[in-house]
């Protein structure tokens, strides 16, 4: 009895598929898909390389305090990164002293409270707190940045596919626009062409528009393509602060379970050894 | 239980004479997994795979307790909570990355430890409790990683939430309040995230108690072995411990190497990177896709796109992904080989070997886009599936000639140590 | 067959002629393991100590320009309650008067301020028996019979330099580490 209900359902269900599949293929047929103009012009990251790639790469602390420069003098004119402290930092090389200056010097305040009236007052940031945001809040994001919201960057490395060149190839991928592009996929007001965005057109302006458009500390020559590369390195470092720590601990772990896997073999291998025998 | 020459637990030191008298705990564990317990001398490393699955629960149960310290359940907080975990908590973004990467691995090692069921037929008598058990687990397993992927906050917890609760309103007239029911709201909300926790943190127990019902059921009949020969005599059999305590230590250095590996050089490559984006009610992702252990079932969804008479496309869809797990319960009265083991049937090797290449077609076509070519490779390869388990594998059962089996299971492993 | 209770109980039995090669081989697997469940351990423990973020909080500044005489403010530290009191010269001279021997935690009121600011006591709100919050530092509190502060919980009273002097509490009210960054800024922790 199972049997047979089982043979009927599974006529039923296999049988319908293929009568679905076949629906499917004739769909294919008479109205193939065509390529999206998205998929025609959309370009994957560009390769980029960095220190900390790899097994053993670890963050180049010069680069990320670049990184952080280009960060703060142009990305975060519109963009936060709520997640991270300024008590973070001290992790790119700077000393306690500098990360309180970076804190008490940051464009926008951090809100708080008037101690005397309660009212809504700002006072100068302490190394324990977040980055500010540059807008109070989301819509005030969008009213200052004709209706696009500048995503929070703390995360963008990892919420993209390939981030850390996803973000080095936008910076660096501005370019005019195809002849070849369709009308309805140019760039509207306030859109700007960028085929390493996935819809094309970008609400944000080409941020890096100058070689030396940031003055760097160490004499790096500030070109975009270093500057891009930098801040990409960045933001890298916010949204996997703990990377070189865990590649460490990552090959401690393993040196230690090959010991233990070569012992438990030899121990395994000796407790059988009467039985392999026969 | 068990066979008459297993060896009886003599507690040497008067100090467990005295306990095993009044509370035989060191007894029953010796006789489940220890010395006490005759197993089959010719098991592979697809045995190992068992003890791996149990392993892997105490790692998720053990981070995913210690998570719960640092995590606060609250649409507002829980994405920021999973980053103060991250940033902030000491060594959190070990136990974070552990409890996320051991869930893959709890599922790489149960899928095995599926297949080595389903190929050397220890489904079948007297081990039919064992199997009906295992799936009961792995069904509870499937939604507690659903509830835990959700509880980060982000697009995919969002929309996965979103989508999977939307299964349960194809059915027809109670399914969109049932729907509401689940999700205390009519979207994924606070109330939902709420529960979902609760569950996500109950149901690990859950399974920890259903596994000692599956532990339980497989020593009345013991362990099954390659050959599928039943257990004849003393010395078709070694003590668990120390024979198979050692090879499972040999194979847990293996599974943590390759779980190290993950967790620590490439911790999001199984992840998805819409997940780091904090959760938009507003705005979909533009290609949902479930974890990877459930891309299969996935594309079983979608595979049906056409109405059958009065039964809508979308609720065969949920049916059918529902009933690809569901028959599984009747697995063993499907496949009535007298011969258990995969290795003495030539007919129902292939078809296995067929139906593995299906379900990592219907992989890849559950994590690619609902486009033409996918879709349609998904219909065929659902086709495949069902036919596999309702059609096929009771007619080759019935017309297969099985090969030779060996009389016992010393004679085949003493007539291959003496072949080579 | 020899399981490896046995092995490990021979071994102990016959330590003269010494461990033989393959029992070595599971005592080393065995410890091998031993030590990777205690190195696990460790980060499992760990976690429960203080974050980075409630660490960051571990020092506070406070302006005190706006406590006058007699005054005192509860601010918050680690969490925890904070009294900052600016002595009268009357409170200073009642402190000074006790002799020491007389104290149950003998402190003069000079060890428990910054020379030169005598005047300003700087204490965790803290009562030293189980932990409750004394009252006396808002004003209209009950001070106690010694004029400083007064736990409602058990009966504690502290004096003007916040010792304690009757009541359970066993010491002083705790002093912070505290510095002045200038006449109007202190930094607590």
């Amino acid at each position: 009895m199972v049997r047979l209900i089982a043979f009927l359902i599974g006529l039923f269900m296999s049988g319908w598929l293929l009568v679905s599949a076949g629906i499917t293929t004739y769909g294919m047929i008479t109205d193939p898909a065509k390529e999206t103009v998205e998929a025609k012009f959309h370009k994957h990251p560009k390769h980029v390389s960095f220190k900390h790639d790899g097994l053993f790469g670890k963050y180049d602390k010069q680069q990320l305090q670049r990184g952080f420069k280009v960060f703060t003098e142009v990305c975060s004119a519109c963009h936060s990164a709520k997640l991270v402290s300024f008590r973070d930092l001290s992790a790119l090389g700077y000393s306690e002293d500098e990360v309180k200056a970076i804190a008490k010097g940051w464009k926008t305040e951090v809100p708080s409270i008037n101690p005397d009236t309660g009212e809504a007052a700002t006072r100068p940031g302490i190394a324990a707190d977040k980055i500010p945001s540059p807008y109070a809040n989301d819509t005030a994001a969008r009213a200052a940045n004709n209706n696009a919201l500048p995503p929070d960057l703390s995360l963008i490395t990892k919420a993209r596919h390939n981030g850390p060149a996803y973000v080095y190839s936008l910076l660096t991928g501005y370019q005019p626009v195809p002849a070849n592009l369709p009308k309805e996929n140019r760039p509207g007001t306030g859109l700007h062409y960028n085929p390493y965005f996935a819809n094309l057109n970008l609400a944000m302006a080409e941020p890096l528009t100058a070689d030396g458009q940031v003055t760097y500390d160490d004499g790096t020559k500030a070109t975009k393509d270093q500057m891009a590369k930098d801040v990409a390195a960045f933001l890298t470092w916010t949204a996997e602060p703990k990377m070189n720590a865990r590649k460490a601990a990552g090959w401690v772990s393993l040196i230690f379970l090959l010991i233990f896997t070569g012992l438990t073999y030899l121990s395994y291998r000796t407790i059988w050894a009467d039985k392999k025998k026969h | 239980m068990s066979f008459p020459w297993a060896n009886e637990y003599k507690p040497q030191h008067p100090l467990m004479q005295w306990v095993d008298e009044r509370l035989p705990l060191p007894r029953f564990v010796y006789n489940a997994i220890g010395g006490g317990y005759p197993v089959p001398r010719n098991l592979n490393y697809w045995w190992n795979f068992g003890v791996l699955s149990g392993v892997a629960l105490v790692i998720q149960i053990v981070t995913g307790i210690i998570l719960a310290m640092h995590y606060y359940a609250s649409v507002g907080g829980a994405f920021e909570s999973v980053e103060h975990i991250m940033r902030d908590v000491n060594g959190g973004w070990f136990l974070r990355y552990a409890h996320m990467n051991g869930a893959s691995f709890f599922f790489i090692v149960v899928y095995l430890h599926i297949f080595r069921g389903l190929y050397y037929g220890s489904y079948k008598a007297p081990r039919e409790m064992v199997w009906l058990l295992g799936v009961v687990i792995f069904l509870l397993m499937m939604a507690t990683a659903f509830m835990g992927y959700v509880l980060p906050w982000g697009q995919m917890s969002f929309w996965g939430a979103q989508v999977i609760t939307s299964f349960f309103s194809a059915i027809p007239v109670v399914g969109e309040p049932l729907r509401q029911w689940l999700l205390g709201g009519f979207a994924p909300d606070q109330a939902a995230l709420n529960r979902f926790f609760s569950l996500h943190y109950l149901l690990p127990f859950v399974i920890a108690a259903v596994i000692i019902l599956h532990v339980w059921a497989l020593h009345i009949p013991g362990s099954s072995n390659p050959t599928g020969v039943s257990v004849k005599s003393e010395q078709d059999t070694v003590p668990f411990h120390p024979y198979y305590t050692a090879k499972d230590g040999f194979g847990l250095g293996l599974f943590l190497i390759l779980f190290v590996i993950l967790t620590f050089f490439a911790p999001n490559l199984l992840g998805h990177p819409d997940n780091y984006i904090p959760a938009n009610p507003l705005s979909t992702p533009a290609h949902i896709v479930p974890e990877w252990y459930f891309w299969p079932f996935y594309a079983i969804l979608r595979a049906f796109t056409v109405d059958f008479l009065f039964i809508p496309a979308k609720l065969l869809g949920v049916l059918a992904m529902f009933g690809s797990i569901a028959l599984l319960f009747f697995l063993p009265w499907l496949d009535t080989s007298p011969v258990r083991s995969g290795n003495y049937r030539p007919l129902f090797r292939k078809f296995f070997w067929v139906l593995l290449i299906d379900i990592a077609i219907l992989g890849y076509c559950g994590v690619m886009p609902a486009e033409g070519p996918y879709i349609l490779l998904g219909q065929i390869a659902s086709a495949y599936y069902f036919a596999h388990f309702l059609i096929i594998l009771p007619i080759v059962s019935r017309i297969e000639k099985p090969l030779a089996l060996p009389n016992s299971i010393t004679e085949a492993v003493t007539g291959k140590a003496a072949a080579a | 067959m020899t399981t490896v209770e046995q092995v490990e109980s021979m071994t102990e039995a016959t330590e003269g002629e010494g461990v033989r090669r393959r029992d070595f081989i599971h005592i080393a697997a065995t410890s091998w393991a031993g030590i990777g469940a205690v190195a696990v351990a460790l980060p499992l423990v760990n976690q429960m100590s203080p974050s980075a973020d409630v660490l960051a909080l571990a020092s506070i500044e406070v302006d005190i320009s706006s406590i006058d005489e007699g005054q005192a403010i509860k601010t918050s530290w680690r969490k925890q309650p904070v009294f900052i009191r600016n002595l009268t010269k009357a409170e200073i001279a009642a402190a000074n008067k006790v002799a020491l021997g007389t104290l149950r935690d003998p402190q003069a009121l000079a060890d428990r301020t910054k020379t030169g600011k005598e005047n300003w006591l700087i204490t965790l709100g803290v009562c030293t028996h189980l932990g409750c919050v004394p009252l006396g530092a808002a004003a209209g509190e009950v001070k106690g019979e010694f004029g400083g502060y007064f736990c409602p919980c058990h009966g504690s009273h502290y004096d003007t330099a916040g010792r304690i002097r009757k009541g359970p509490a066993p010491l002083n009210l705790a002093v912070p580490e505290y510095e002045f960054l200038s006449d109007t800024v202190v930094k607590i922790g």
